[in-house]
């Protein structure tokens, strides 16, 4: 399926979306194996193109996460698409298609700031506290913008890969463990 | 309160500093809330993308500070299914305000995937639902698989359909008692675990182990059936249904029952799409969404059931799709019986599968398999990948993804609960305090996997 049939399928409104990178999903290349519909959305783009797409029938976003890629070694990215440490990655839902569509943001580290979906989908309401606890990405105009899982006073975030694993100290008579 | 700070500072070292200005986690004054966080808390999101920011001034005049009263209930609370905390602002019996906090049982089961190789990863994920721990397996290894783009042979499809329709009928039927028990049904408690007990029993028959099963793994399944497995499962999908009637007479057309229930927490299917809420959750609301029949993985397109779907999408008729969807799964469960092939359980991949214990004891090459799949497991192609089953709770997803090595670079579990919990201020709002116990039940959270 190549990019004139994805156009087609986002219902028009693709239309809008110049500066999204389209991957080809049927290529069976490592960037969607499973012939899963890619896009690679640009941070300035994210909110008009995440709007473009619930308006052209992807009712639900069933998931956002990010990815932490530092020193991972080099990621298959369509060209035109800069690498970046932090990619959030959002899976829309189209119930009346039956169709998945998943958007991978690449974020910075320097400034790790995205707006809000919350005035798009409510529902990625608490996804992106969690990204926000676990990864240290912003989200811009969320409600309510705390930790969630952590405890509110937790220091750094601890899905990033420069977080080591951390050791509490137990009492055993052995030495302790390796970590 | 242990905190963990970086072992070498780097050039990040200024962002992994304390970064939480925004505030508490917990329901906080009204004069401290932004108007936004006071309209999640009061439920109504919908409204914000359409209308300008809601001035605080506007929300509930009628309440002073002083009238109302902000109260914790958990998360020590028989009625919160595990450690979660929810604060509610109160107004005499009313809701007004309401908003999770969670985190209580978080242990970092992402953050641990980062460290087990692919063949420990099942091991890791079974823990998270613990009511449904064969579908956490499946997820992970449907995504697992997916990525290795390796086939299973067709009996251990048909094992796996059979098994998780088996633990979505014990994960039901356990809501069943909780629900019951919430709802000073004491009996019914004792029932649903009764009947649990039977679904318990043939698992332990089955992977050697009551919960956490590690059974459905990437490749196959662990063991084969075990004999006589045939007459185990027909006692069950022969009892249960039995079982369901006395339910039926329990509680479906118990008056106060009833008056607990209907209309109770009622969720519009606009709101419910919304909010990215699945599962009975979503149907009970008259959305005719299950991804057994709407995106069919194993072979549920081969099989025949039907899909529950209520009307009005209150308390009662989350009751009723979990109900008549244990039916449906005794449905299911007789086709898997009567229509389970024969073959290998597991893909006859050396690199995946280990070999049968037999042949470690005369083949050097099985013994070199298995010891380096028990050691350094199997690599999976860099790539990612997000998989989603049905799960009893609604959309259990597993975004995956691989760098070539043995180990998962990043292993995300897109938990049904915790984006269903997010519904609860919408639902509990305008409620009495007695009929949110009746809410947080209907919502059947599992905080294990909630929290992660």
């Amino acid at each position: 399926m190549g990019r004139a049939a994805l156009v087609a399928r986002a219902g028009g409104h693709a239309a809008q979306m110049t500066d999204v990178a389209l991957s080809d999903a049927a290529d069976p290349g490592p960037v969607a194996p499973s012939g899963q519909q890619v896009a690679f959305v640009s941070r300035e783009a994210y909110v008009e193109t995440v709007t473009s797409f619930r308006d052209g029938g992807y009712e639900m976003c069933s998931d956002l996460c990010c990815v932490d890629y530092l020193g991972c070694p080099e990621r298959p990215l369509p060209a035109g698409v800069a690498p970046e440490r932090f990619e959030v990655v959002v899976n829309l839902l189209s119930l009346e298609r039956r169709e998945r569509m998943r958007l991978r943001v690449q974020v910075p580290e320097a400034d790790p700031v995205l707006p809000s979906l919350f005035g798009v989908y409510p529902g990625t309401e608490n996804m992106e506290r969690e990204v926000f606890d676990l990864f240290g990405v912003r989200f811009r105009d969320h409600p309510d913008m705390t930790r969630i899982l952590m405890p509110e006073e937790w220091e750094g975030h601890p899905l990033r890969k420069d977080y080591s694993v951390g050791r509490v100290p137990v009492q055993f008579k052995a030495a302790p463990g390796p970590r | 309160m242990k905190r963990v700070t970086p072992p070498e500072a780097g050039p990040t070292s200024s962002l992994m500093v304390h970064e939480t200005p925004e505030g508490a986690q917990e329901l906080q004054d009204r004069e401290k809330t932004s108007p936004a966080a006071l309209a999640v808390e009061r439920g109504s999101v919908l409204r914000l993308p359409e209308g300008p920011v809601l001035d605080p001034g506007d929300i509930d005049v009628e309440f002073g500070d002083d009238e109302t009263m902000i109260i914790n209930m958990g998360p020590q609370h028989p009625s919160t299914h595990g450690v979660l905390r929810i604060m509610m602002e109160l107004e005499g019996e009313t809701v007004i305000r309401s908003k999770p906090v969670i985190g209580y049982l978080h242990t970092g089961m992402e953050k641990t995937a980062e460290e087990l190789t692919f063949v420990q990863g099942a091991t890791n994920v079974t823990r998270m639902d613990y009511l449904a721990p064969l579908h956490n397996e499946l997820a992970y290894s449907l995504a697992v698989e997916s990525l290795l783009g390796v086939e299973t042979p067709p009996r251990a499809t048909w094992i796996r359909m059979l098994m998780s329709e088996l633990n979505r009928i014990s994960s039901h039927v356990m809501w069943m008692a909780t629900n019951g028990m919430d709802l000073a049904s004491t009996s019914m408690m004792i029932y649903g675990f009764r009947e649990r007990e039977m679904v318990i029993s043939f698992f332990e028959k089955t992977t050697g182990l009551r919960m956490n099963h590690d059974y459905i793994r990437p490749g196959g399944v662990a063991a084969d059936l075990p004999d006589g497995w045939e007459d185990d499962v027909m006692a069950i999908v022969e009892t249960i249904p039995g079982r369901l009637d006395e339910y039926d007479e329990m509680l479906t057309g118990q008056p106060i029952f009833k008056e607990r229930t209907e209309g109770v927490g009622i969720l519009s299917p606009e709101l419910a799409i919304a909010m990215s809420a699945t599962g009975p959750l979503l149907r009970a609301s008259g959305v005719e969404w299950d991804l057994r029949r709407s995106m069919p993985y194993l072979a549920y397109d081969e099989v025949d059931f039907d899909v529950i779907v209520g009307t009005v999408g209150d308390t009662f008729d989350r009751y009723a799709v979990r109900l008549n969807e244990i039916r449906e799964s005794c449905r299911i469960v007789r086709q898997c019986v009567e229509r389970m092939p024969s073959g290998d359980f597991r893909v006859q991949d050396k690199k995946v599968t280990p070999p049968p214990r037999a042949r470690i004891n005369e083949s050097m090459e099985a013994l070199i398999h298995h010891f380096k799949i028990f050691t350094r497991g199997f690599e999976v192609p860099s790539g990612e990948v997000y998989v989603a089953i049905e799960s009893p709770r609604g959309e259990l997803g597993c975004y995956l993804v691989a760098d070539g090595t043995n180990k998962p670079w990043r292993l995300h579990v897109r938990a049904p609960s915790f984006v269903n919990l997010q519904c609860l201020p919408p639902l509990l709002r305008g409620g009495l305090l007695a009929d949110a116990i009746a809410v947080i039940s209907s919502i059947d959270p599992v905080m294990g996997e909630v929290d992660r």
